[in-house]
C-alpha cells in the first residue's frame, strides 16, 4: 500500500502580493499583475506580469538582513521563509527547485559564465540559507517543471528516499526570455485572451512560489491536499510546437487520473495551461475533449499572473488549493469568446462550488506535458 | 504464541543493460570503443559520428551541441528498437548555459540585435530529451534534472519508481553534460 | 535578380543548417515548406529574422511570411521590391 503524500503548506511571492492571502484577495476582486512596462531599452512596452523591485526589496529588507542576492533570489528566499519558520528540516528533508531559467540576466554582457548563473548554484545558495542538509534537486523541463517539481517529491517519499521536501519554484522576467520569445512572434499586444478567439499570444510573467510536501502530515496543519496521480509525457511531435492531437497531454491525465482513481465526472475543477497562444490553447481543448473533461470548470490563471514560466505550474497549482479551500471557482481572466475548435467549460465569473479534486496540467517546450490530480482532505 | 512476521522484502534489482560513453572524441558502447574521429572540437566529432553511424536525420544538424551528444548517445543505445515503453529521464551540470551564451550574445548589442529562434528554443535542457523523443516516437514519462555533479543514486532512484509504478518498462537515463568544449555523456538503460 | 536568388540558396542552407543540401539542389521554383527540404515552423522564423537582418526588411505581418516564402522566386522577388539594405 503506497504511503499517502499531502502538500500542507504553500506560500507565494507575486506582483499581487507576497503571501497566499493578499493574493487570493486581489484574484476575487479580477484584479491582474499584468500591466504596460517597458522592459528593455530602444523597443516599446509591452504587457507583462513584474514584481514592483522597490517593495521587493522593501519587503526583504525587512526579513533578511543579508543583501548579497540576485532578484530572483530574494524572490525565492521570501516565499520560502514561512514555511521553513513552520515545517523542520531534518537529514531526510528533499529540497527540490524548479526554474527554466534561473539568473539568467547574469550572463549580459559577460564574457564567461558567471558562476551565479549555473543552476544548482542557485538552489545550493538557497539550500545554504535555510540549513537544508540534502543536496538540491532542480528540476528543469521548461513550463512543466512547476507541476513535476510537486510529482517528483510526492514519488521520491512515496519510494522511502524521503520523509518530506520543501518544493520552490521561479522565474524572472528578463531580456533574454522576451527577446526569445519576441522571435518566436510568441508575445501578445494586449493582455493575454486564453481560449478566447481572439488571443494572439502570452504575456511574461514572474514569480517565486513554494510548498511543504510530506507523508506524515501534523495535526495542526491548517489543511492538507493529497497528491493522488501524476504524470509527464512527452508528444514526440515537435521540440516548440505541440501535438495537433494532444497526445502526450491526453497521456499525462489519463495517466495521472488513472493512478489517482478518479473518473472524468469526478473532477471539479481543471487549472488549466492556456498561454493564449492560438495552438496551445486549441491542443489543450481537444486533449481535454478526448479525456470527456469538456464539462468541468476550467480556468487558465495566465490572465492574472502572465506566464511565470518555471514558476507557473506550482504558483496555479497554490491558487488552485485556495479556491477549494473558499470554496470559489475564479473566472478564466480576459476570457470572452472561444477561439478553440472543441468545447471547454471555461468559467466566466466567481461562482461557489464544492471542490475536492483538482486536474493541474501543463505543456512546454521540448514537446513536455505534466498532469496531476490533487485532492482536497 | 509466536507471531511470524512476513517481510515484503523487496529484492528487485534493476538491471543496467546497455551504456554509452561519450567524451574526448570518442564513443564506448557497453565498454567496446565504436568510434573515435581526430577532430579536436565537439561540433566536428558530432558530425563525424553522424556521418559514420549513416543516421540520415537531416534535423540533427539543427541541434545544439547538448542535444547533439545527448541524441547520439542515446542512438548508440535504443537503435531501431520499440521503445514506445522506454522512459527518459537526463540530468547535467550546465543546463542549457552552452547555447544560452550563444544566444545571448545574439542579443547583447543593440545596433546587431537579431535573436534567433532556432538557437532560442534549444535555451532550455529538456529539448535534447525532446529531440530523443521525436526520433524514437517516445510518448512516455521523461525528465531533466540540473545537479551539481553526477548523482547515479539519485538517477537511479528515480528511474526505479518509474519502473516499478509501471509507467513504463525501461529508463534511458543518464548524464549529458556539455560546456562549450568540455563534455560528457553517460547514457545507460534500466529495467527492473 | 539572379545573383540574389543564387545568394538566397546559400544563406537558406547557411541559416537553416541544411547541411545535406547543395544550392543546385534547390530549383527557383521548388516549394520551401512542404516540399523536399524539410522546413518547419521554426525555419520560417528564422527565415522572418533572415529578411530583418540581411536586407533591412521588417516584416509588419509575419503571417504573410506563408507567401512570401513560397519559393526562391517569391522570395528573391519580395526582398527585390523591399530591401532597404
Amino acid at each position: 500500500m503506497k504511503k499517502e503524500i499531502y502538500i500542507t503548506d504553500y506560500n507565494c511571492v507575486t506582483p499581487l502580493g507576497f503571501d497566499v492571502a493578499s493574493n487570493w484577495n486581489h484574484l476575487v476582486e479580477g484584479k491582474s499583475g499584468v500591466a504596460l512596462h517597458k522592459v528593455i531599452e530602444n523597443q516599446e512596452a509591452f504587457y507583462a506580469s513584474i514584481i514592483d523591485t522597490e517593495k521587493l526589496e522593501k519587503e526583504f529588507k525587512s526579513n533578511f538582513a543579508n543583501p548579497d542576492f540576485t532578484r530572483l533570489e530574494k524572490m525565492f528566499l521570501l516565499s520560502l521563509k514561512p514555511l521553513v519558520e513552520k515545517h523542520e528540516i531534518t537529514e531526510e528533508t528533499a529540497f527540490i527547485l524548479s526554474t527554466t531559467k534561473g539568473n539568467i540576466s547574469l550572463l549580459k554582457n559577460q564574457t564567461a559564465l558567471p558562476g551565479g548563473a549555473y543552476l544548482s548554484n542557485l538552489a545550493q545558495k538557497i539550500a545554504d540559507y535555510f540549513g537544508f542538509k540534502t543536496k538540491p534537486i532542480v528540476v528543469s523541463n521548461a513550463c512543466v517543471s512547476g507541476v513535476m517539481a510537486i510529482a517528483v517529491a510526492k514519488n521520491m517519499i512515496q519510494a522511502g528516499k524521503y520523509k518530506d521536501a520543501f518544493v520552490i519554484a521561479g522565474d524572472e522576467v528578463s531580456e533574454f526570455v522576451i527577446s526569445g520569445f519576441n522571435s518566436f512572434q510568441a508575445i501578445g499586444t494586449e493582455p493575454c485572451k486564453p481560449y478566447d478567439k481572439n488571443r494572439n499570444g502570452i504575456n511574461i510573467g514572474e514569480a517565486a512560489a513554494a510548498t511543504y510536501i510530506t507523508a506524515a502530515p501534523s495535526e495542526n496543519e491548517k489543511f492538507r491536499f493529497k497528491i493522488s496521480g501524476d504524470s509527464a509525457i512527452n508528444d514526440a511531435n515537435h521540440i516548440s510546437g505541440p501535438s495537433r492531437t494532444g497526445d502526450g497531454l491526453y497521456a499525462s491525465i489519463k495517466n495521472a487520473m488513472t493512478e489517482a482513481n478518479v473518473t472524468s465526472e469526478q473532477i471539479d475543477f481543471i487549472s488549466a495551461h492556456g498561454t493564449a497562444t492560438i495552438y496551445n490553447d486549441e491542443m489543450e481543448a481537444i486533449a481535454f475533449n478526448r479525456m470527456k473533461l469538456q464539462n468541468i470548470p476550467l480556468n487558465s490563471m495566465k490572465g492574472y499572473y502572465g506566464h511565470c514560466l518555471g514558476a507557473s505550474g506550482l504558483l496555479e497549482s497554490i491558487i488552485s488549493m485556495e479556491s477549494a479551500r473558499h470554496g470559489i471557482l475564479i473566472p478564466s481572466k480576459n476570457f470572452e469568446e472561444t477561439g478553440v475548435s472543441q468545447p471547454l467549460n471555461i468559467i466566466k465569473e466567481n461562482q461557489s462550488a464544492a471542490i475536492q479534486y483538482i486536474l493541474k496540467t501543463a505543456s512546454g517546450f521540448g514537446g513536455c506535458n505534466a498532469a496531476i490530480v490533487l485532492e482536497k482532505c | 504464541m509466536r507471531l511470524l512476521f512476513w517481510k515484503n522484502v523487496k529484492m528487485k534489482v534493476m538491471k543496467k543493460t546497455d551504456s554509452c560513453i561519450m567524451e574526448h572524441s570518442k564513443i564506448t558502447v557497453n565498454g567496446d570503443p565504436v568510434f573515435e574521429s581526430q577532430s579536436e572540437t565537439f561540433h566536428d566529432f558530432a558530425k563525424d559520428a553522424y556521418k559514420s553511424l549513416e543516421l540520415n536525420y537531416p534535423k540533427f544538424h539543427k541541434m545544439d551541441n547538448l542535444s547533439k551528444l545527448a541524441f547520439l548517445a542515446a542512438e548508440m543505445i535504443l537503435k531501431d528498437e520499440d521503445h514506445s515503453r522506454t522512459a527518459v529521464v537526463l540530468a547535467n551540470r550546465s543546463s542549457s548555459l552552452d547555447t544560452d551564451f550563444k544566444y545571448q550574445e545574439s542579443i547583447n548589442s543593440q545596433e546587431n540585435y537579431f535573436p534567433s529562434p532556432a538557437v532560442f528554443v534549444y535555451t532550455l535542457p529538456n529539448i535534447c530529451v525532446g529531440e530523443i523523443s521525436i526520433k524514437h516516437k517516445m510518448q512516455t514519462e521523461n525528465a531533466f534534472f540540473v545537479l551539481d555533479e553526477f548523482d547515479e543514486k539519485f538517477l537511479t532512484d528515480y528511474a526505479e519508481q518509474i519502473l516499478l509504478s509501471g509507467k513504463a518498462e525501461k529508463v534511458l537515463c543518464g548524464w549529458t553534460e556539455l560546456f562549450q568544449e568540455n563534455y560528457k555523456a553517460f547514457v545507460y538503460l534500466l529495467t527492473l | 535578380m539572379e545573383n540574389l536568388k543564387t545568394e538566397l540558396k546559400h544563406k537558406i542552407i547557411e541559416v537553416l543548417n541544411l547541411e545535406d543540401v547543395s544550392v543546385e539542389e534547390i530549383k527557383d521554383t521548388d516549394p520551401l515548406f512542404g516540399g523536399g527540404l524539410g522546413l518547419d515552423s521554426i525555419d520560417a522564423l528564422e527565415l522572418i529574422v533572415l529578411l530583418d537582418k540581411d536586407y533591412g526588411i521588417k516584416l509588419a505581418d509575419p503571417k504573410k511570411g506563408k507567401e512570401i516564402f513560397q519559393s526562391i522566386d517569391t522570395m528573391a522577388a519580395f526582398i527585390e521590391a523591399n530591401r532597404t539594405k
